[in-house]
């Protein structure tokens, strides 16, 4: 039946399964990354619902009177500084890798995990000297549950990086043969900080 | 017909024997599938004694059998346990994970492991909710949780409903990823993307909206969970909120959570109807820009369900229109389906008669939907029953419909095994037939006035509730043939054969059950999945245009 044909593929992987199109060369860009990247554009999603929503309270909500704070820009502003640093030093760290430079990848993770860090300490300050508390009005609800939210993520990435950072020591599992979890952290942040400049934009500049 | 490849694969099962496989952590795709099939129907046979006990309180017009806040609690299960633990899990769970690696010439998913953390997620969701009724009270606030009603009833239930929904939302977008990743990136090499049957384009468009439209479902369900325990007030108006912003993130999901149940089926009808009738599918491009039709379609239509929430004239206006041109894609692919079937050598075997009833069931169901999207209409009979008869004629009558149509049509594929035929159709004519006496009537009731979710009504409405009552009982009792014939059949049905219908989908050239990876050897490379009736060589998918496989599909003989 000449609709049904055999082709002379390569070989088939039948270990795990997929029928993997990758070759040998960039065998370490597998599928992962392309699953990882459509999570992030569903975690996208969430933070775009959350800002949909604040974006709609704005308009259509007025706080009582009393209720429209200034926020302090300057802590923000060095914050965003700081995660828009630490994902250039995260790329120097990648670039490292993959030159196959683990002490240099490794001092450069330590970096970014610093900076992440700064940041979410910059954060409990400003929580801490804010002149609202979670339930006082929408405003205060939505800011703390987006920053929150957004916080949340920027200490899972921290926490990904401190495990990337041990892992990429000399005899740990990532090394230049090995990229992935590197990779993905690295992709995950960069999504993490994008979404902070969205958000310092629509909460603190709008 | 010869399948050159048959040969290497249909000798003996490679697959591990053993029940207790399917309690088990398994990657393998196949058993996934089946754990979310069996996991499903469980929870289908809970969700319809539920909606027994809601038709029998039904049948007298005041409130007897079930006191009020009892009936809030079930109908709210009733609801979401059909929804997110019946339909969603088995018409993309359950067939998208034993199907779609056949389809796309793989071994197994893009992420196994995933795969199961994501059917895993599912039966702890489902105890964790049903076990809220007997534990504390279950959630009251129906299937929509629309504040303020979610944050004034008793709130144990509710947030056990919102963490059960939060799991299996979860559980919903690890799938949605999986199947992105499986169609795009693991197809075998040479297979293209307009060769790959209907039911993966089906996968591929509701994975799509699953992955974009769940998430803003689970943000909105934790923001309703800070008003309920943190007492914020982002949905109460009296402390400055909003409620509508609610009703317009909890649809920006449940519009399309409706495609997320019904797309797939349209995938599986698309690949069912060919077999049986002998005919390749009818306009195989149209039926793919349609699906992508419907997806973008379906993400901006979410304000139909809240005309009477004092939405503005111009948002009325756009998504009554962009709701009505929905009505175009669809309408295409059911005439595609109705040229599909004509002039066919059709068998009226039992998946073919789910499959018919599906078309006509859901053609009536499209119909009152496009008279619920113009606002005036919508306007007199929202909140009414005739909402409830429309919503079962697209999610029961379209797609529970097709999930028994796939299961006679795929059970020889995984038993080896042929379903018994006249229970089929003693199961298909009891299911019709109740299925349509018990929502139809639902309409009419909606049109003088009686409103849903209440456990009481109008006495002038009894006969009418009474017939509806009748019509649940069918339908129960339709459950029980099917059930004695999956059960005597995996022991005593006709030996199936490797392909009993014929079929050229790929699934069909292996043997059945198939081997673990799916083929012995390599997997086939089918181009043309549908030529059906066709000589070799004179049917290509991807360049025909709907008049050729018109023309071819009528003029040539069965090879």
């Amino acid at each position: 039946m000449s609709n049904l044909s055999s082709t002379g593929a390569p070989s088939l992987e039948t270990e795990a399964g997929p029928l993997v199109h990758d070759t040998p060369d960039h065998s370490h860009s597998d599928h992962r990354m392309f699953g990882l990247a459509t999570f992030l554009v569903a975690d996208g999603m969430t933070f775009a619902g959350f800002f949909a929503a604040y974006l709609t309270f704005r308009a259509v909500n007025p706080l009582p009177a009393g209720h429209n704070y200034e926020l302090e820009l300057v802590l923000p502003t060095i914050n965003t500084l700081l995660l828009l640093v630490s994902s250039y030093t995260f790329h120097r760290a990648g670039s490292a890798l993959r030159r196959g430079d683990q002490p240099l990848c490794q001092r450069w993770l330590l970096i970014t995990a610093l900076l992440g860090f700064s940041f979410l300490a910059g954060q409990m300050k400003e929580y801490f000297s804010l002149p609202f508390g979670l339930t006082d009005n929408l405003f205060a609800s939505t800011f703390y549950a987006i920053t929150g939210f957004h916080g949340l993520h920027v200490t899972l990435g921290g926490l990904m990086i401190l495990i990337v950072w041990w892992q990429s020591r000399e005899g740990g599992r990532i090394s230049i043969n090995n990229q992935f979890p590197l990779e993905a952290a690295e992709l995950y942040w960069h999504f993490v900080d994008g979404i902070w400049v969205i958000l310092y934009g629509l909460l603190y500049l709008l | 017909m010869t399948i050159s490849l048959m040969p290497e694969t249909s000798g003996g099962s490679l697959q591990p024997q053993g029940w207790l496989r399917y309690l088990s952590f398994s990657t393998d795709h196949k058993v996934i599938g089946l754990q979310y099939m069996v996991c499903g129907f469980i929870f289908y046979l809970i969700g319809g004694a539920l909606a027994g006990a809601i038709r029998t309180e039904l049948l007298t017009p005041i409130s007897d059998f079930l006191p009020r806040e009892t009936y809030n609690e079930v109908l709210t299960l009733h609801g979401t346990v059909m929804i997110f633990l019946w339909i969603v899990p088995v018409v993309n769970g359950a067939f998208g994970n034993y199907l779609i690696p056949f389809y796309v010439g793989a071994r197994d998913m893009a992420f196994p492991r995933l795969n199961a953390v994501a059917f895993w997620l599912i039966p702890p969701a489902g105890i964790l909710l049903i076990s809220s009724y007997f534990f504390a009270s279950a959630a009251q606030s129906g299937w929509t949780a629309y504040p303020p009603l979610s944050t004034t009833t008793p709130a144990t239930g509710q947030i056990i409903w919102i963490l059960s929904v939060l799991l299996l939302g979860g559980s919903s977008i690890f799938g949605g990823i999986n199947f992105i990743a499986t169609i795009l990136k693991l197809r075998r090499p040479g297979l293209k993307l307009m060769q790959l049957p209907m039911y993966c384009w089906a996968m591929l468009g509701t994975s799509i909206l699953v992955v974009l439209s769940t998430p803003v479902l689970a943000g909105t369900l934790v923001l309703l969970s800070f008003d309920i325990i943190a007492h914020t007030g982002f949905f109460n108006p009296a402390m400055g909120g909003n409620a509508v912003v609610y009703q317009h993130l909890f649809w920006f999901y449940s519009h399309p959570a409706v495609y997320i149940m019904v797309l797939p089926a349209f995938g599986l009808v698309s690949e069912i109807l060919p077999v049986h009738a002998r005919k390749p599918l009818f306009g195989y491009t149209t039926m793919v820009y349609s699906i992508l039709a419907i997806v973008f379609l379906g993400l901006i239509v979410w304000a139909h369900h809240m005309f009477t929430s004092g939405t503005p004239p111009w948002m009325r206006l756009f998504f009554t229109i962009a709701t009505a041109f929905i009505a175009v894609p669809t309408g295409i692919k059911f005439f595609n389906w109705l040229a599909t079937l004509w002039g066919g050598k059709l068998s009226l075997n039992t998946a073919m008669l789910f499959c018919c009833g599906f078309i006509v069931n859901f053609v009536f169901g499209g119909i009152t939907g496009v008279a619920l999207a113009q606002v005036p209409f919508d306007i007199h009979v929202h909140d009414t029953y005739f909402v409830v008869g429309h919503f079962h004629y697209i999610v029961y009558g379209g797609t529970v419909f097709v999930i028994f149509a796939s299961i006679y049509h795929w059970y020889p594929k995984v038993t080896g095994r042929l379903l018994n035929e006249p229970l089929g159709q003693l199961h298909f004519w009891l299911t019709f037939v109740g299925f349509n006496l018990c929502f139809a009537p639902q309409h009419w009731l909606g049109l003088n006035g009686m409103p849903r979710r209440v456990a009481e009504y109008d006495p002038q409405f009894t006969l009418i509730n009474q017939l509806s009552s009748a019509g649940a009982l069918l339908m129960a009792l339709s459950t029980l043939p099917f059930l004695i014939n999956v059960v005597m059949s995996a022991f005593n049905g006709a030996p199936a054969g490797d392909n009993p219908w014929n079929a050229l989908t790929p699934e069909w050239l292996t043997s059945s059950p198939p081997p673990v990876e799916n083929w012995k050897g390599e997997p086939p490379l089918v181009h043309e999945p549908y030529g059906y009736g066709v000589a070799p060589g004179q049917l290509s998918l991807n360049a025909s245009s709907g008049r050729d496989l018109w023309t071819l599909g009528q003029s040539v003989e069965e090879p």
